[in-house]
């Protein structure tokens, strides 16, 4: 009778065993652990109000409680500490319900008023805030009345287009906590930070999100951000399993990795950045006066266009990682790209025929413009960044195919952004543009002719060209307009003109590549920021 | 002259004459993208393959070693030249004037040189031939590289100053340019070489250096410093192993030019 009883209870016990160690698996699968990811620079601040830098937005993304949120997938608008929200027809009025029961990481309760705080700190002139900037679209202040605890109307002195996406960048402070900034609603909260080594994110204990299963949010214990600049560094410590993920991968490592773990590495399709090139067309610019001519010609812009060999670009510099500009906004950003539009073809005999009929000719191999003027000019960009070095001197050999020579220069970067924005004593300049807002209003200083980032031809008292005067027109329509198909309509057109003029000439896309870990699960790289990590409180890390 | 010294030697004769025969050796040209074969690994077609942009390695190399070769000796004929007036002369006229002129030395010695060589590239105009850039920037580092040779000058022409030799020669009544001329300059002539083989790496390697940092030499045109660029992507290179073929010829005709300078070292001593 003992030996049976025996290997019963001997049963039952490897019964248990086994299913503690299954618990104990799920557990570890669904809670605990530490994520580890670099920055790629010193944070500039922990206000989340004050965020300029990469640095900082991540971390304020991570701590940050926002009333709504883009949802990086979908890239559809979702409510987050507001149950629900409405949007007054003439766009200066906006109405959010708040979710009750809510606490700051310091147990603080959270209210309306918090939301009228953060507000009326947000648009404090003083605090110069980038973030509060996107909100100014008239004179006047902006005015918040507290409904209910759980209720608040805020007014703007003018409509705001897209004004409800704009509050996904604005992290609710508490009005009450002693801790300030350090009080916060978001997954994880500031534990430790060394400068120029570590920041140390702990979970928020008070975090008010559940999974479907009912299961406190966020699964990760910490996240630890160490502060790397050097990319190689980065990619050897990945490679070694000391970090988790790479937010943002050049086409050059991610080529590296995927040879030897394919698994690794996430080409999630075009982002929103895009290189682009661009003739000084200022009009006081130190360059000859037969220079300006060329630039300031919208068919010398189109033939420059037309011979530039974009698929070039995007294979041989990019690794087939990017993908040939259209225009002004890339094909990822689902609701607002002109579908119309289709990248410029490579064509330099069609770009020859188009400066030809503008009187140049072709002599010995040289272009010469109607006066005898050889076509010559200068590209410069930054130094130390590769993609653009290289993508100028496939450039250069594009156009010396028309005759045209191009001499390409690198220069430390205040020296290029100076003579950008003070002496304009340039020709042509090979930059990139980091789209990090869906909603054409985040371009308003790149379109309008008076605006400082107008950068062919920047703070003009009045529009130079008919062109320049109907996107002012444009733009300032979608922007005081709450209709998004009225909008889109607008900002549609905006498009037309930019690809029929080249003001910029739009050279490519790049894809957001991503690497990560196989210790991580949950992971989903997207095209927008943060691409690796935007569902971070749904991310688990396997024991290390 | 040893083994090691004449071993050198061959190195540096057949660096210099592969360079020379560039135009024959690599008829393709530094320039070239071959866009269809970017990143490629030797083979018949590119012996060292070729770099991110299709362009064959071997050419570059052949026309960069021309360039750094070439150019590097005329930067260090230059400031050795400036050395050997600017230290020459303080040390032969000695008292204030040395002084002046070491103060001065000092001076250019502390100044941070890298960040006004890229001031000075942002001062230039932009639109200079790739040829003009590469002259330029050996000017530049010929102008700036005399300071620690003058040093050395103005020691050795302040000992020259009292002995015995001159001290003749000016109790004999010989004008002072004269002096300066005849009797101090001709006995300044083993330091001289020695400041200016000393100089040539140097300068090599500081065009290598402005090299990667974007600045010197400009795009397409080819230098030791911008194929050395191409070692920055630390991640892979023991897959690529030909990629090292520019960094190994630089080590080599430093390595050349520092066992000739050895030879020299003694003569001056």
């Amino acid at each position: 009778m003992r030996q049976p009883m025996a290997r019963t209870y001997g049963k039952r016990l490897a019964n248990l065993v086994i299913c503690l160690g299954l618990l104990t698996a799920q557990v570890a699968a669904q809670a605990g652990g530490e994520l580890n990811f670099c920055l790629r620079t010193e944070p500039k601040t922990f206000d989340p109000l004050k965020v300029e830098d990469d640095s900082s937005a991540a971390i304020r993304y991570l701590t940050g409680g926002v009333l709504v949120r883009v949802n990086r997938q979908t890239q559809e608008l979702e409510p987050e500490l507001a149950r629900s929200w409405k949007v007054s027809k003439d766009g200066r009025q906006i109405t959010f319900h708040l979710r009750s029961g809510v606490s700051f990481s310091d147990g603080t309760p959270f209210s309306a008023g918090d939301v009228a705080y953060t507000v009326e700190q947000l648009m404090d002139p003083a605090l110069h805030s980038a973030t509060g900037d996107a909100f100014r679209s008239g004179a006047g202040n902006v005015e918040t009345k507290v409904i209910s605890p759980t209720q608040i109307l805020i007014t703007f002195p003018a409509s705001v287009a897209g004004l409800d996406r704009l509050f996904d960048q604005v992290a609710i402070l508490s009005e009450r906590s002693s801790k300030k900034e350090r009080a916060v609603l978001g997954p994880f909260m500031l534990a430790d930070y060394k400068p120029g080594a570590t920041v140390l994110l702990k979970r928020n204990p008070n975090y008010w999100k559940t999974d479907e299963q009912g299961r406190k949010l966020p699964y990760l214990d910490s996240i630890r951000l160490d502060i790397q600049a050097n990319r190689d560094v980065e990619m050897l410590r990945f490679k070694r399993g000391e970090l988790d993920l790479i937010n943002s991968l050049d086409s050059e490592y991610f080529d590296k990795l995927a040879v030897t773990s394919p698994q690794l590495v996430h080409d999630a399709g075009p982002s929103l950045d895009s290189e682009q090139l661009w003739f000084n067309e200022v009009a006081k610019a130190p360059i000859p006066a037969y220079k300006k001519n060329w630039f300031r010609s919208a068919n010398f812009r189109r033939a420059i266009s037309e011979g530039i060999n974009r698929e070039d670009l995007s294979r041989v510099i990019f690794h087939g990682h990017a993908q040939p500009a259209v225009g002004p906004f890339s094909p990822a950003n689902k609701f607002w790209f002109n579908g119309k539009l289709r990248p410029q073809t490579y064509s330099p005999d069609a770009a020859l025929k188009a400066l030809q009929s503008d009187g140049f000719r072709l002599e010995n191999g040289a272009l010469k413009d109607k006066d005898g003027n050889e076509v010559v000019f200068s590209i410069i960009t930054n130094a130390g960044s590769k993609t653009r070095e290289r993508m100028a001197v496939l450039i250069q050999e594009d156009l010396q195919k028309i005759g045209i020579h191009v001499n390409v220069v690198t220069l430390d970067f205040p020296s290029l952004i100076e003579r950008m924005t003070q002496s304009f004593d340039y020709e042509a300049i090979i930059l990139g543009l980091t789209n990090v807002d869906l909603d054409p209003n985040g371009e308003m200083n790149v379109w309008l002719s008076s605006s400082e980032n107008h950068q062919w031809n920047p703070q003009q008292k009045t529009p130079e060209t008919a062109w320049e005067a109907e996107i002012d027109r444009l733009m300032r329509a979608q922007a005081t307009s709450t209709d998004p198909k009225r909008r889109k309509e607008a900002f549609d057109r905006v498009q037309e003109i930019v690809v029929e003029q080249e003001p910029f000439i739009f050279l490519i896309n790049r894809n957001a590549l991503s690497a990560v870990s196989m210790a991580v699960h949950g992971a989903a790289p997207v095209i927008l920021s943060p691409q690796t990590f935007w569902n971070a409180d749904r991310l688990t890390v396997a024991t290390k | 002259m040893n083994l090691w010294r004449k071993l050198a030697c061959i190195i540096l004769v057949v660096v210099v004459c592969a360079s020379a025969a560039a135009n024959w050796l690599a008829p393709a040209g530094y320039a070239r993208q071959y866009r269809e074969a970017t990143n490629a690994a030797p083979s018949r077609s590119h012996w060292l393959g070729t770099d991110e942009i299709g362009r064959d390695r071997f050419a570059r190399v052949l026309y960069g070693t021309r360039i750094s070769l070439l150019l590097a000796p005329a930067a260090a004929l230059l400031s050795t030249l400036m050395a050997a007036l600017i230290g020459g002369l303080a040390g032969y006229l000695g008292g204030v004037w040395a002084r002046l002129a070491m103060a001065v030395t000092d001076l250019f010695l502390s100044l941070p040189w890298l960040f006004l060589l890229i001031t000075a590239r942002a001062l230039m105009p932009l639109n200079v031939s790739p040829l003009v850039s590469v002259l330029v920037t050996f000017l530049l580092l010929g102008l700036l590289g005399w300071t620690a040779a003058a040093r050395v000058l103005c020691t050795t022409a302040g000992a020259l100053r009292s002995a015995d030799f001159v001290r003749q020669a000016r109790a004999a009544g010989v004008p002072g340019q004269r002096l300066f001329w005849i009797h101090v300059m001709p006995n300044l002539k083993p330091v001289l070489y020695a400041q200016f083989w000393i100089s040539i790496p140097v300068f090599i390697l500081s065009e290598a250096n402005l090299g990667i940092l974007g600045l010197g030499v400009a795009e397409p045109m080819p230098s030791w410093g911008s194929l050395l660029k191409e070692l920055e992507g630390l991640v892979s290179l023991g897959d690529e192993p030909w990629k090292f073929v520019p960094l190994l010829l630089l080590v080599l005709v430093v390595m050349s030019f520092q066992l000739l300078l050895s030879r020299h070292d003694e003569v001056a001593a």
